[in-house]
């Protein structure tokens, strides 16, 4: 009897075949990562605790928005765009300025006792402001932190904040200069429960 | 110059494609690697807004969503065109977000209950009286760490 040859498998097929499952898994699957503004809330309110907080009114900056997004900040009408330097001022704060908030001796690891301002923002708005004028407030509140942690974290440990930040996970140095540039400039934004004022009901 | 001429009456060979298999199937390795799969199909309408600040989600198995917007055009007929919020698959209203949360808490491990990032989708136009009403729900759920989910920008205007 001849020899038979033995036949190859025919592969031309495995091309359609691979591109029907790519194509399946490019339609059922997604690849953008979720990016937003992190905040924490404040934990659920003690009905048997009221909480009588005495803050004076210079170390309060009130922003408020309407239902015609409009901002009231600190008393002025302005508009986010200018939100972010007002802000700034404040939080940074000046001795010498008896509008501005007052300061705190703190003791702050590697830095030995520190004045950080006891600055609050407090953040009020309408039932009727839209998300997006929202988050436009308080991207511009976290903003003034973030840009005012940088310019310290640059001046004191050569650093910019975001460096300090990615670093954090690896060196414990850059973890404790992090913990420092937080506690001088604690992100305190209080928002107060909204209120139906003013505009379109 | 017949050197040249040798075989002047074949035709071209075929290309081969003998590797096409395997171009694709690394394709489709790389996206299987770096996609996750869709979980819900939206039926609100979701147009996030920007922001210049903000974080990346680090961990995609410890966020859960909550999604709030118009219902989509084929939903409007039943659910009318005021925001509403979309739990998983379907619309829900603010009453559910407790059970949600102690659901979407009991898939998750112990030890990584406390560590879920409520992811809030809300579309641009929405107001904020129906966002408060779900932050306030997650408070009292005790789901806190909450992220509002933005689009990146390089600046925001007025």
């Amino acid at each position: 009897m001849a020899k038979r040859e033995i036949q190859e498998i025919n592969a031309g097929s495995m091309a359609d075949i691979a591109f029907l499952l790519l194509i399946f898994f490019l339609v059922t699957t997604t690849m953008d990562t979720d990016t937003g503004l992190i905040r924490r809330l404040p934990p659920p309110p003690d009905p048997d605790r009221i909480d009588e907080f005495d803050v004076k009114k210079r170390n309060v900056f009130e922003v408020l928005v309407n239902a015609n997004n409009q901002i009231l900040a600190k008393g002025d009408y302005i508009q986010v765009t200018e939100l972010r330097a007002k802000v700034k001022d404040f939080i940074k704060s000046d001795p010498n300025n008896p509008t501005l908030p007052e300061f705190k001796e703190e003791e702050i690891e590697g830095l030995g006792l520190f004045p950080v301002s006891k600055q609050i923002i407090s953040l009020q708005n309408d039932n009727g402001t839209s998300y997006d004028m929202y988050i436009k407030v308080q991207n511009e509140l976290v903003g003034a932190y973030n840009e005012l942690r940088n310019e310290f974290a640059q001046q004191k440990f050569g650093k910019t904040y975001q460096e300090l930040q990615q670093q954090a996970g690896a060196s414990e140095k850059a973890e404790r200069q992090l913990d420092a540039v937080k506690k001088v400039y604690p992100q305190r934004i209080s928002e107060a429960e909204p209120k139906k004022i003013g505009g379109a009901e | 110059m017949s050197k040249f001429r040798k075989n002047g009456k074949k035709s071209q060979p075929a290309v081969n494609t003998a590797a096409l298999p395997d171009i694709v199937f690394m394709l489709l390795f790389f996206f299987m690697v770096t996609t996750t799969m869709r979980e819900t199909t939206l039926k609100v309408e979701n147009k996030i807004p920007f922001a210049t600040e903000i974080e990346k989600l680090e961990r995609k198995s410890l966020v859960s969503y909550i999604y709030i917007g118009k219902p989509t055009k084929e939903f409007q007929t039943v659910f009318g065109t005021a925001p509403r919020i979309q739990l998983n698959d379907a619309f829900k209203t603010k009453e559910d977000i407790f059970q949600f949360v102690e659901m979407e808490r009991d898939e998750r491990d112990e030890l990584e209950r406390n560590l879920i990032t409520w992811s809030l989708k809300v579309d641009q136009k929405t107001e904020m009286g129906i966002v408060t009403e779900v932050k306030q729900e997650l408070r009292k759920a005790n789901a806190l760490k909450i992220n509002y989910s933005t689009k990146k920008t390089d600046k925001i205007k007025n």
